[in-house]
C-alpha cells in the first residue's frame, strides 16, 4: 500500500472505524483458520495430530515435537511422488496445447477474412458454459474404443477440448485490438501470415498469453473429474488430485498424513499462483464465464 | 525483423511439394513413434524408479508441446506449396480449423450425442422419454436435483455477498493488498484439496475426547460454558458432514470459502472503477454511507455482480468433487453431477448418467444464450 494511495483514501473521507477494522479481521481470520491447520497439522506427529487440536502445537510451540515424518512417509511410501510427477506431464501440454490452438484460432477469427467466421465463431462462444458433463458418456465411448483411456494423449487432448472456448475468446479479445498497421507494414515487406502470426502476434500477445496459461494451469492441476473419466486411478497415470481423494478413501481419519498430503498436491499452484498473481488477475476479470 | 522475412527467395514449385511432403512425413512419424513410446510405462525401467519416470515426463513433455507446434508448422508448409488461389483460400482455415476440430470432438458432438442417448438408450421399443420418467421417478434423482437446487440458491448468493462486503470494507482499510491476498488465496487450491482442508476442519471425535477439528472444538468449549451455566443439560460433539439436512450447508460452505476470492477480485476492481465524485455527491445531499453504498456505488457495478454470480452459479450447478470426495453423496448429500458419475460408473446405465448431463444442459442454456446475444449486440465476430 503505497503513501499516495492512503491519502487518496483519507482525501475520500474513508476513515476505517473498528467495526470495518474488526469485520475485515473476522472474514481473513475466517479464511485463514483452515489453511493454517491444515499446514500446522502436517508437521505434527501422528500421536498428536490424533489427539489434540493442531491449534495447541502454534499455542506452546517450544514443548511441540515437530516432525517432517509426515511428508517423508507420503512422498516415498505412496504414490504420491509419481502422482506429482504425472500432474506436471498432464498439465504442461494441456496448458501449451490449448494455448497454441487458441491463439491461432483467435488471430484467424480477428484478422482473415473467410466464410462461415461469424457462425464458428458464435459457436465457440456459446459452448463456454457448456457444463463438460455433456462430453463424458460419448467422449468415454469413443475413448475406449479407440484405446485412448489412461493414455497421456487422451488427458491432453480432452483438457484442450474443454478449455479451447475460453481460450480462443480471451485471446481474441486481446488479438483482435492490435493494431492493424503492423500486419500491413509486415504483408508489405513480404511477410506470410503465418509469419506476422509467429513473430509479430505472439510477442505481442504475452500478456494475454500468460493470463490463460494461468487460468488453465490451474484449472488443469486441479481438475479431478477429468482425469477421474478419462485417466483413471492406476498409479503409473493418477495426478495428484486423484492419489489425494484415494488416500481420503483409505486413510480418512490419518490427518497427520492427509494434510502433509494435500499440502504436496499444492505447492507448485501456489507458487505459480503468487508468482504470476498479476496475469491472473488480469485473467479472470477478462472472461470469467467458463462452462 | 519484417524486412529479414520479406527477403528470403521462394523455391521453385515442385521442389516445395517435395520439401512440404518430406516436413509432413517426418513430423507425423516423429509423432508416431514417440506416442507409441509414451504408451509403454516400462520404457526407460532401466533408469531406476525415479529416473524413469522423469525420462517419461520429458518424453511426454517434449511430445505434447513440441508437437503441436510442428503440426502448425507442418500445416503451413503444405498451404504455402499450393499454387497462389488455393493457398489464399485455405490459409485462414489453416489457423481456424484445428481449433474448430477440436472443439466440434469434444464438444458439439458429445453434447448432441448426450441429447440424442438420453431419448435413445432405452429397452427395445419402450417410449423415447422412458429416462426422463425413470428419471423423476426416482427419489434419489430428485433428491440430487433438491439439494443443486440449494446449492444454487445458497452458494453464488452468499459468495457475492461476502465478496462484495469484503470488497467494500476493505477499499478503507490501511494494509489492504496484504489483507484481500488472504482471501484471494483459496482460489489457487483445487476442490480436491479444499475438501481434505474442510474434513480437517469439520472432524469429529466422541464425547469425552479432545476435539481435533475445529468447530468441534469451538461447539464443545462454547456449548461447555453454557452447561456450566445451567443453561444446556449436555453438549454433544456434531458429526458436521452427517446430520441431515445441515451436512449440505456444511458442503456449500467450502465452496463459499474457496469463491468469494473471486467475487472480491472482480467486484473489488469494479468498485474501483466507480467515479468518487457519485459518491461524494450523494453524501453531501445526506445520504448516509449505507445509502450511498447501497443506491449508488451497487447500482453502478451491476453488471459485474451478474457476471460474478452466473459464474459461481455455472460452478455450483456441475459441482462434484467437493461431494465426491467428502461424503460420496450419502447422507443425502447428492447432487446431479454425483449422482451423473454413479450412473455411468456404479450402475453402467449410460441411459439415465446422460439424461442427468442434459438436466445440466438446460439450466445452462438461459445463460448461453445471453452471452451469445451480448456478443452479437457488440458486433464482434459478425
Amino acid at each position: 500500500m503505497t503513501t499516495a494511495t492512503t491519502k487518496l483514501k483519507a482525501a475520500r473521507g474513508h476513515h476505517a472505524g473498528w467495526l470495518v477494522k474488526l469485520t475485515v479481521l473476522l472474514i481473513v481470520a475466517v479464511w485463514t483458520i483452515p489453511s493454517l491447520g491444515l499446514l500446522t497439522n502436517s508437521f505434527r506427529t501422528s500421536v498428536d495430530s490424533s489427539t489434540t487440536g493442531w491449534w495447541t502445537s502454534l499455542i506452546n510451540p517450544v514443548s511441540t515435537e515437530w516432525t517432517l515424518a509426515n511428508y517423508n512417509r507420503v512422498l516415498t511410501s505412496g504414490g504420491l511422488f509419481d502422482a506429482l510427477i504425472n500432474s506436471l506431464i498432464v498439465t504442461i501440454p494441456s496448458t501449451i496445447i490449448p494455448i497454441t490452438l487458441a491463439a491461432f484460432a483467435a488471430f484467424g477469427f480477428a484478422w482473415l477474412k473467410f466464410r462461415g467466421r461469424s457462425l464458428l465463431f458464435g459457436l465457440m462462444v456459446g459452448l463456454i458454459v457448456v457444463p463438460l458433463q455433456l462430453a463424458l458418456v460419448p467422449m468415454l465411448q469413443i475413448y475406449q474404443s479407440a484405446g485412448l483411456t489412461g493414455s497421456f494423449l487422451g488427458i491432453w487432448l480432452a483438457h484442450t477440448g474443454f478449455g479451447l472456448p475460453l481460450a480462443v475468446f480471451l485471446l481474441y479479445n486481446f488479438i483482435s485490438q492490435l493494431p492493424k498497421d503492423i500486419f500491413e507494414s509486415a504483408y508489405i515487406d513480404g511477410a506470410s501470415p503465418f509469419t506476422a502470426f509467429t513473430r509479430l502476434v505472439l510477442p505481442l500477445s504475452v500478456p494475454a498469453l500468460a493470463s490463460f496459461a494461468i487460468l488453465q494451469f490451474l484449472w488443469v492441476w486441479n481438475d479431478f473429474l477429468v482425469s477421474l473419466v478419462f485417466l483413471g486411478t492406476s498409479s503409473n497415470v493418477a495426478v495428484l488430485t486423484i492419489e489425494l481423494a484415494s488416500i481420503v478413501g483409505s486413510r480418512g481419519e490419518a490427518f497427520h498424513l492427509l494434510t502433509a498430503a494435500a499440502f504436496v498436491s499444492m505447492v507448485i499452484p501456489l507458487i505459480v499462483f503468487l508468482a504470476l498473481q498479476r496475469y491472473f488477475v488480469r485473467g479472470l476479470l477478462a472472461g470469467s464465464v467458463k462452462g | 525483423m519484417v524486412e529479414a522475412i520479406g527477403s528470403v527467395r521462394p523455391p521453385s514449385p515442385g521442389l516445395k511439394i517435395l520439401r512440404a511432403l518430406l516436413v509432413v512425413g517426418a513430423v507425423m512419424a516423429t509423432l508416431w513413434l514417440g506416442l507409441g513410446v509414451l504408451r509403454d510405462p516400462n520404457v526407460f525401467s532401466g533408469l531406476g524408479p525415479t529416473a524413469s519416470k522423469l525420462g517419461q515426463a520429458l518424453l511426454a513433455l517434449t511430445l505434447g508441446v513440441g508437437g503441436i507446434w510442428a503440426l502448425f508448422y507442418a500445416g503451413n508448409v503444405i498451404v504455402e506449396s499450393l499454387p497462389g488461389r488455393a493457398t489464399a483460400f485455405l490459409r485462414p482455415y489453416l489457423f481456424v480449423l484445428p481449433a474448430v476440430v477440436v472443439v466440434g470432438v469434444y464438444l458439439v458432438y458429445p453434447t448432441v450425442g448426450t441429447v440424442v442417448e438420453s431419448f435413445s438408450d432405452v429397452p427395445e421399443g419402450a417410449d423415447p422419454l422412458t429416462n426422463y420418467r425413470a428419471a423423476f421417478s426416482n427419489a434419489d434423482v430428485l433428491q440430487a436435483i433438491r439439494n443443486n437446487l440449494i446449492w444454487l440458491l445458497v452458494a453464488p448468493a452468499v459468495s457475492v455477498g461476502i465478496g462484495l462486503a469484503f470488497a467494500a470494507l476493505v477499499d478503507r482499510i490501511r494494509r489492504e493488498a496484504v489483507a484481500k491476498a488472504f482471501v484471494f488465496l483459496p482460489l489457487a487450491v483445487s476442490f480436491v484439496g479444499a475438501s481434505v482442508i474442510w474434513r480437517f476442519m469439520y472432524a469429529w471425535k466422541p464425547a469425552g475426547q479432545p476435539q481435533i477439528g475445529v468447530l468441534n472444538a469451538i461447539w464443545v468449549s462454547a456449548g461447555g460454558v453454557l452447561v456450566d451455566l445451567g443453561i444446556l443439560a449436555e453438549v454433544e460433539p456434531v458429526a458436521w458432514l452427517q446430520v441431515i439436512p445441515w451436512n449440505t450447508l456444511a458442503l456449500i460452505a467450502i465452496m463459499v470459502w474457496l469463491q468469494v476470492g473471486l467475487a472480491m477480485v472482480i467486484l473489488s476492481a469494479a468498485i474501483k472503477g466507480v467515479p468518487p465524485e457519485l459518491t461524494e455527491a450523494a453524501r453531501i445531499d445526506g445520504a448516509s454511507e449505507l445509502q450511498s453504498f447501497f443506491r449508488i456505488t451497487v447500482p453502478s457495478i451491476r453488471g459485474s455482480i451478474l457476471t460474478v454470480y452466473t459464474t459461481i452459479a455455472i460452478a455450483v450447478l456441475k459441482i462434484f468433487d467437493i461431494i465426491f470426495v467428502t461424503t460420496g453423496g450419502n447422507f443425502d448429500t447428492s447432487v446431479v453431477a454425483v449422482r451423473m458419475y454413479q450412473e455411468m460408473f456404479r450402475f453402467r446405465n449410460f441411459g439415465q448418467a446422460t439424461t442427468m448431463a442434459v438436466i445440466l444442459l438446460i439450466a445452462v442454456l438461459p445463460i448461453m444464450l445471453i452471452n451469445i446475444r451480448n456478443l452479437r449486440r457488440q458486433g464482434i465476430g459478425a
